[in-house]
């Protein structure tokens, strides 16, 4: 009985959607953010503050769900700082995000330090739907994952339904697109555009946090290993539509896993590093072409901080 | 207590201060209720800010505004909004990746799931009312400059605006369509809506208006029943002087062809078609006038001509030689200068005035020697064109972003034409310029022509192509439609053409079109 292809695939998003969890809370995060007109480089910093800070609670409190909120109020609060320097203090984004990135990456590692090899007891379990995770072969695999990825894929819809059918969501899009005109109309365009960063922080924190209380689960120094840059990568990739978010986390999440299956073969992993970003290139150069003509791509007012009185 | 009056609108003595201008000295208007009244002047003159402050997007430094008879202080557009006042903003403030529905309905707290039917249907009523066809479905990118006004519009009374403030609504339109807009503002002032419309084209004002307030230099220079003025004391007002209405244009006989272009193809920056099978011809001391709508190709037309954008099919020939191929430095040399459309495109704000002069020519001697350049010979360079071209300046070290919009555009003229080029393309050259500085670019202009060059000048300024050109062209969608002799142009036949309504065959080209 040799693996079929059928099986293959299963067994490739078997360990797929796993690893590409956190990198789809952190896309639909950076989407709502970017399209509010706000960059946030500092998804790196976010995550891996998500993750100590979800590690650390969920093992001192003995609860999984105490760590994962805590790691969407510290990716929240770090969002904050960036959404007050851009937004408030109209500090170029790139340097503010690249400051939140290292600002995490340092402060986790000295918070972090002892909890370097502690075992967690309180962690997420896959859960069992009735019916589904019964099923031959196929519950075994698909419909064995813990809760943080069903959300992940329910959260998927509903953001895109949120952003393309609502009122919410086309004052959103409207504010990243051209903030004079939302303002003009009596839309709070600061206000709207801190909700997004802020929303944007604390989704990057769960998705730090997945990682360390289901994926690994541990905490490790640097575990996020840039899977904050492929979520800056993916925002691009999925053309800042939460549908395309889903397809390429998925996607990269596999591309990180071949990543380690593959090194012992004598695979430079430092190519498969480079995948995400070859791939995002690649879309973005075949989709230009159809992007110019259905004007869709990076919100028009993407980096460009808004002030009434300016000209 | 309602005013007996009629009056809807009372700004007093509003000032507003921006670092460096006063934009309003102390500013007293009156709008009565169910007039359109006229907010006439020059750029600069404050129009805008007066209004921006109505709207609440400024706030006055001292002042007090009045609306409907109470007292009151408009802190944001949303108050503005719920006092019944709308503006439509010279630049639309439009999403244009978003529909008519999405841009109309934004800001409204109505309903929260989308799209909305009732919405749909408040949007046709009021456009079948006003008399302005829209198709609430269309994305505002696929929506001409006079459709997408239309929503601007639609946006202001779907809120219940009774008080509408149109910022230089015409700037953008074709004349067509600026009498569209024009009658149905009439329309509106008919029903009771009050008009508020700021220009600075005095037949608009004769047109349109009920009223008009004439502002200069930051003051009311005068409030007027339109009905009991004219056109030449409006401009005097304006102007603060009496301005020439005729350029004095010396008869010179054409010379060779400098500037031959023939089937030229050029794409956009999204890769579509912008100027297609194109040919015309200059001839030196000729000035050639391209017309049209902006966002019709001139910008690219220009650029294929300077070298700043590829070519994709077709020849550019100058002084009888293919420059087609050429990069943008040996075109230079072979002769052609270039004034692009936005200033700025040729300048560094930040660095001196000398410098922004000799960006062109640094590399060659005197000014540029070897990897050195020569301050000496920068200076002596400098000032002589300073002193030719009456360039203001408190030195030629001032950063060039200091100087006003007239003295800046001067500079750029001044390094152009010093190279004594045989072709000049300009575009735009008086954008943003009051009357006074326009006066002497023109002059330039002129003057160059009578040294020999041949220039071709694209403006979205009808009335500057028709009285500084000996030859006019219009463009439409990347194609001349006619070409013909300025002294013979046609308005309503341009109107048509610039519309793409009209094309002269090759046959009928020179003015005897029917
Ligand atoms: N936001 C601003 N910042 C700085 N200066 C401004 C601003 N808005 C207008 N100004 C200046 O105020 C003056 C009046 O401008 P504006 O009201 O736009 O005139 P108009 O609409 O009559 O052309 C000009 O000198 C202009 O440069
Ligand atoms: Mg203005």
């Amino acid at each position: 009985m040799g693996v079929n292809i059928f099986e293959f695939i299963l067994l490739a998003l078997r360990a797929a959607i796993p690893a590409g969890t956190p990198l789809l809370y952190g896309t639909l995060g950076e989407v709502y953010a970017e399209r509010s007109g706000v960059l946030n480089l500092g998804v790196e910093g976010m995550m891996i503050m998500g993750a100590v800070s979800g590690f650390a609670v969920a093992h001192t409190t003995g609860n999984v769900w105490f760590g994962i909120l805590t790691a969407a109020l510290v990716g929240g609060l770090l969002a904050l700082i960036h959404a007050f320097a851009c937004i408030t203090l109209r500090v170029n984004q790139v340097v503010s995000g690249l400051a939140l990135t290292m600002l995490g990456l340092g402060i986790s590692g000295m918070m972090g330090k002892r909890y370097v090899g502690q075992p967690l007891a309180a962690r997420l379990q896959p859960i069992h739907i009735p019916g589904l995770s019964d099923l031959p072969v196929i519950g075994e695999l698909l419909f064995r994952f813990d809760i943080l990825v069903y959300i992940g894929i329910l959260l998927v819809p509903l953001l895109w339904f949120l952003l393309y059918k609502t009122r919410l969501g086309i004052t959103l899009r409207s504010v990243g697109e051209n903030p004079a005109a939302a303002d003009a109309l009596g839309v709070n365009v600061a206000f709207v555009r801190y909700a997004a960063v802020v929303f944007g922080g604390m989704m990057a924190g769960v998705g730090g946090a997945y990682l360390s209380v289901s994926y690994a689960p541990a905490w490790i120094e640097g575990m996020t290993a840039g899977a904050g840059w492929i979520v800056i990568a993916l925002t691009i990739f999925a053309i800042w539509d939460p549908r395309r978010a889903l397809l390429g986390a998925y996607l990269f999440g596999g591309v990180r896993v071949l990543q380690y299956r593959l090194q012992p073969l004598g695979i430079s992993p430092n190519l498969l590093n480079m995948l995400p970003f070859l791939l995002t290139i690649l879309v973005l150069w075949i989709s230009s072409g159809e992007a110019a003509r259905r004007h869709i791509g990076a919100p028009a007012a993407l980096m460009t901080p808004y002030s009434r009185e300016e000209r | 207590m309602m005013p007996e009056d009629g009056v809807v609108v009372r700004m007093k003595g509003i000032v507003k201060r921006f670092p460096g201008v006063v934009a309003n000295a102390g500013v007293d208007l009156e709008v009565r209720r169910g007039e359109v009244h006229a907010l006439l002047g020059e750029n600069g003159a404050g129009k805008t800010t007066l209004m921006n402050i109505l709207y609440g997007i400024y706030h006055p430094d001292e002042g007090e505004i009045w609306v409907n008879g109470k007292r009151v202080t408009i802190r944001s557009p949303q108050d503005a909004i719920r006092l019944g006042i709308g503006m439509i903003h010279q630049q639309f403030r439009l999403v244009q990746t978003h529909t008519v529905v999405e841009n109309i309905i934004l800001g409204l707290k109505e309903a929260f799931f989308f799209p909305d039917r009732p919405a749909r249907r408040r949007i046709l009523e009021l456009s079948e009312h006003y008399g302005m066809k829209i198709d609430p479905e269309a994305r505002i990118w696929q929506l001409s400059a006079g459709e997408q006004q239309r929503v601007e519009i639609l946006k202001v009374l779907y809120r219940g605006a009774n008080i509408l403030i149109l910022d230089e609504p015409t700037s953008m339109l074709t004349p067509a369509e600026t009498h569209d807009l024009l009658r149905t503002l009439r329309r509106m002032a008919k029903q009771g809506q009050t008009v508020i419309f700021i220009t600075h084209k005095l037949e608009e004002v004769i047109e349109v208006s009920d009223r008009v307030t004439v502002m200069r230099q930051g003051k009311v220079a005068a409030t007027l029943n339109t009905s009991e003025t004219n056109p030449r004391q409006l401009a005097q007002l304006m102007v603060g002087r009496d301005v020439l209405f005729r350029l004095e244009k010396k008869p010179i006989q054409p010379g060779e062809v400098v500037l031959d272009v023939s089937g030229l193809n050029v794409l956009n920056d999204k890769g579509l078609p912008a100027v297609c099978d194109l040919a015309l011809q200059v001839r030196a001391g000729q000035i050639l006038g391209v017309a049209g709508v902006s966002g019709n190709g001139q910008r690219e037309l220009v650029e294929a001509i300077a070298g700043l954008r590829p070519v994709v099919g077709g020849r550019i020939a100058v002084n009888g030689r293919d420059v087609t191929r050429l990069l943008p430095r040996a075109r230079i040399e072979s002769g052609i200068g270039f004034v692009p459309g936005e200033r700025w495109m040729a300048l560094v704000p930040s660095m001196s005035v000398a410098e922004n002069l000799i960006l062109k020519n640094y590399v060659r001697s005197p000014i540029g020697r070897g990897i050195w350049l020569d301050r000496r010979a920068i200076a002596v360079y400098a000032d002589a064109l300073i002193n030719q071209f009456a360039i203001l300046t408190p030195d030629r070290h001032t950063p060039l972003k200091k100087l006003s919009g007239g003295n800046i555009q001067r500079a750029l003229l001044a390094r152009e034409m010093s190279e004594k080029p045989s072709l000049l393309i300009v575009a735009q050259p008086t954008s943003g310029l009051d009357v006074g500085a326009t006066e002497t670019i023109w002059q330039m202009l002129l003057a160059e022509r009578e040294r020999g060059t041949a220039i071709l000048l694209i403006s979205d300024d009808l009335k500057e192509v028709l009285s500084l050109s000996d030859r006019v062209a219009v463009i439409f969608e990347g194609q001349i439609m006619g070409e013909f002799l300025a002294e013979q142009a046609d308005l309503e036949q341009i109107s048509l053409m610039m519309a793409g309504a009209l094309r002269l065959s090759d046959a009928n080209v020179v003015g005897e079109a029917a």
